[in-house]
């Protein structure tokens, strides 16, 4: 019995890479997919608007994922950590998880009938680590949110200046 | 009540000042949900569990926030920000806070 126990761990970090690629690669896939449309909302970090643009009305609009680390990168990272430098394998998985969030943010403001989105802010929080050994629930949520609004251009104003 | 991560409310003007108002709330993980986070632990991918409790629970600090404003007499709260805490192995706070207003 006593071989199962160090056949169990290579087994699982085979397997965690596996998926986790597939994964990777499915989700890629989708999200080009899903930004291509995005709804044509626009997202905009800054907070003034032009003077011309009259706002009929705003609402606040928000997107989140909560994305889990796999075995393999769980434990590819604490290895890293041992000599330092960028974890490679973390950096695809946290810009999928923010490219998500926007997109799903955009939906939200869709859906509510607004276009533009103003002063986006993306925040990152771990939600619990994993612990030293690799068990325990690992996870990291991204939110994006921001102001939607609805406007219309002023005519007037936005003629001989 | 219209809420906005903004410095002031797009298209209107603010005409009175409340001060800070907040909500929060500290929800714990559902064992059912715990159960197949720790499967996806292993492979990977996205917590859809978590995505949605967490968004629920964050719902609920805005709408303490805004029951907090209105009790103010506000009718707008603006620059609203979000923190995320785990308190606990298994527990996250999630709070709301911004500044309560009355716009015109």
């Amino acid at each position: 019995m006593e071989f199962l126990s160090y056949a169990i761990t290579p087994v699982m970090l085979l397997g965690a890479w596996i998926s986790g690629r597939i994964i990777e690669r499915r989700h890629l896939k989708n999200l080009l997919l899903l930004e291509s449309g995005s709804h044509g909302v626009l997202a905009v970090t800054i907070e003034d608007l032009p003077p011309d643009w009259q706002v009929e009305s705003c609402e606040l609009v928000m997107g989140n994922v909560v994305i889990s680390l796999d075995y393999f990168k769980r434990v590819a990272a604490s290895i890293k950590g041992i000599f330092g430098g960028n974890i490679r394998v973390f950096e695809p998985l946290l810009e999928r998880a923010r490219r998500e969030a926007l997109i799903r943010m955009k939906g939200v403001a869709h859906a509510h009938g607004y276009d533009t989105i103003i002063n986006v802010r993306i925040e990152t929080a771990a939600l619990a680590r994993g612990r030293s050994d690799g068990k325990g629930i690992a996870g990291v949520e991204i939110l994006a949110f921001g102001t939607a609004i609805s406007y219309s251009k002023d005519q007037r104003s936005s003629g001989t200046p | 009540m219209i809420i906005s991560n903004t410095q002031e409310i797009p298209g209107k003007t603010i005409v009175e000042f409340f001060g800070v108002v907040t909500g929060s709330t500290v929800r714990a993980k559902h064992i059912g949900r715990d159960i197949m986070a720790g499967l996806k632990n292993v492979i990977g991918g996205e917590l859809t569990g978590y995505t949605e409790l967490l968004s629920e629970a964050r719902g609920e600090a805005m709408r303490r926030m805004s029951y907090q404003a209105e009790s103010m007499g506000a009718n707008a709260i603006v620059n609203v920000r979000f923190a995320t805490s785990s308190v606990a192995q298994g527990a996250a706070e999630l709070f709301a806070y911004g500044t309560a207003v009355t716009v015109e």
